[in-house]
């Protein structure tokens, strides 16, 4: 039995059980502090070995550069639009391809016409990498913003489509069938068992294509744009300003952190109902 | 009449008070329906299952059926609430009136099939079905679950139960619309000893207050001499034996004459 045959969660959230919520006081452990060290470690030998001349400061700026081009692109604003230009690619991808991958994974994990119809297209397309397409979409759409949705929704659609008809085709049978004693057909029967049962899937499918979103975008930024993060470090490439192509690759390492961690958070809130997702009770 | 209040259980056993009776005997206005079932056959792929099965269950009446494993029970309950259609045969429920109805016929599983991300208290409103106001389906369903002594973990989530709690929810899913007829197929199959014992009672109690028309599939034949008005052996998917039980209740578990009928429902499904 699959994990998503036991897990899931209904558009309306349930009302679930009224335990008295213990919020712990917000205090940081010394422990919660552990994880951060070794970065810290990092930065602070970077920041040595720049200064101490160990290597060359046009191929690697110290950190401290780094936040100054920080500061830079941000009072000049160039920051704010550039992530701007990043994020509404990345969400508009993510939402075409994500609904179109959620609708399909829907469709072929309930209705057999569909899956035969479609499904075996799809698992051919998936073995593409999508980046092998540039070439072509180049083609088709020149090097403006379609070229990029294009990509992007492509990337994410495939995760999500593979994760969602998992979910579905596992959802446990034995209460599909309880729905059918209880009268449940059509909608009734998706909204209160099959969606909640496939939840959980869809959400590993999520958070996967989360990482691809970003991968593809990465590299349609920087294939061309007149805007974006991946666009900021293309042209800071050409002007040698080593610093703002780091600063480049830490603003996406923290928007991929964000995503994955604005996920992860639906994930919690939607699945409380999930032993996994519950903390003991203190009596 | 007034039933004495039962401070021992089906095997001697003193009941914990909150399984005791309630008394005066609570029945609904709308008593069980009955059971006509005619010339019902059942086959899966050719390989015929239930054969030209004859049966006539009176309103409220508590049959237990028995039989080795995969002669057809679970089938022959299916067949009931209308998870399979038969191969040929008829199953008709027949009213007070003596005209045949349709009825909201239940069933309890083995496994309690609780939605895991609905708390307790809407899995027992999924019992209702649709149409019936929210204020109202709640009511109904703490309702249900005070029935089965469960009204405390209404807002719980079903993994948080023990096995005997989801049983019970399950339960009262079932009994929340009130049916005329429920079948219960081997509930109590996945409970341990102890809980059995309680669990028996529960449902002793709930039906002799309702009044629904039970079907009880069960592997252990003592358990259906100590609920059961009726309890018939099915072997192949014929009728091997139909024995009337008009011991009073409550009943005692290892009493001369139940022994008896028991070790002739065993011989009847060894034979
Ligand atoms: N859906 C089905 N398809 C094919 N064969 C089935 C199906 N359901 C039950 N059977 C067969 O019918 C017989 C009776 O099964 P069942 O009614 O479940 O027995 P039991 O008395 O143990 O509950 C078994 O041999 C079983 O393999
Ligand atoms: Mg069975």
């Amino acid at each position: 039995m699959t994990l998503a045959a036991e897990l899931g969660k209904p558009i309306t959230l349930p009302t679930g059980p009224r335990i008295p919520a213990r919020r712990r006081a917000v205090q940081i452990s010394p422990s919660a502090l552990l994880p951060f060290l070794l970065p810290l470690a990092v930065v602070l030998l970077w920041q040595a070995a720049t200064s101490f001349g160990w290597i060359t400061n046009r191929l690697m700026p110290a950190p401290i550069q780094v936040v100054w081009a920080f500061w830079d692109k941000l009072v000049t604003g160039e920051l704010a639009v550039n992530i701007q230009a990043s994020a509404l690619r990345a969400i508009s991808g993510l939402l075409v391809g994500g609904s179109i991958g959620f609708l399909l994974g829907l469709a072929n994990g309930i209705s057999r016409l569909s899956h035969a119809l479609t499904d075996t297209t799809l698992q051919m397309l998936r073995t593409i990498p999508n980046l092998a397409l540039i070439p072509l979409v180049i083609l088709w759409f020149g090097i403006g913003e379609e070229a990029k949705l294009f990509l992007t929704a492509l990337g994410v659609f495939f995760p999500i489509y593979l994760n969602t008809l998992h979910g579905v085709r596992n959802v446990d049978p034995q209460l599909i069938e309880m729905g059918r004693v209880y009268g449940m057909n059509g909608w009734t029967l998706f909204r209160k068992v099959i969606f909640p049962g496939a939840l959980p899937s869809i959400f590993v499918g999520l958070r996967f294509s989360l990482g691809i979103m970003w991968l593809t975008l990465i590299v349609a930024e920087s294939m061309a744009a007149s805007s974006g993060i991946g666009h900021m470090a293309n042209s800071a490439r050409e002007f040698m300003m080593t610093d703002v192509v780091i600063l480049a690759l830490v603003i996406y390492a923290l928007l991929g952190k964000l995503a994955d961690v604005i996920a992860l958070t639906l994930e919690r809130l939607t699945l409380s109902w999930n032993p996994a997702y519950q903390k003991p009770v203190r009596t | 009449m007034t039933p004495s209040i039962r401070t021992k259980n089906v095997w001697g056993r003193d009941i914990e008070p909150e399984y005791e009776t309630r008394s005066p005997r609570q029945r609904r206005d709308e008593p069980g329906v009955g059971i006509r079932i005619e010339g019902l056959s059942k086959s899966f792929d050719d390989v015929p299952v239930l054969h030209d099965l004859d049966l006539e269950v009176p309103a409220g009446q508590f049959l237990a059926i028995v039989g080795k494993s995969g002669c057809g029970k679970s089938t022959l309950l299916r067949l009931l609430v209308g998870l399979d259609t038969p191969t040929s045969g008829h199953i008709g429920f027949v009213g007070p009136d003596g005209a045949e109805t349709e009825p909201s016929a239940r069933i309890v599983f083995q496994e309690p099939r609780l939605l895991p991300w609905a708390s307790v208290i809407d899995n027992v409103i999924v019992g209702l079905g649709e149409g019936v106001n929210k204020r109202e389906a709640r009511r109904r369903a703490e309702a249900a679950l005070a029935e089965v002594q469960l009204a405390e973990k209404a807002g719980e989530w079903p993994s948080r139960l023990s096995g005997g709690q989801r049983q019970r929810a399950a339960l009262a899913r079932a009994l929340v619309s009130q049916p005329g007829f429920l079948a219960l197929d081997e509930p109590l199959g996945a409970l341990d000893a102890l809980t059995r014992i309680t669990m028996q009672a529960l449902i002793e109690r709930v039906w002799r207050e309702q009044g629904f028309t039970a079907l009880f599939v069960t592997h252990d034949v003592g358990e259906a001499v100590a609920l059961a008005d009726r309890v018939i052996v099915l072997d192949e998917g014929r009728i091997a034996l139909d024995i009337a039980i008009d011991h009073p209740r409550p009943r005692q578990r290892g009493a001369a004459d139940l022994a008896e009928i028991e070790g002739r429902l065993l011989k009847g499904i060894f034979k």
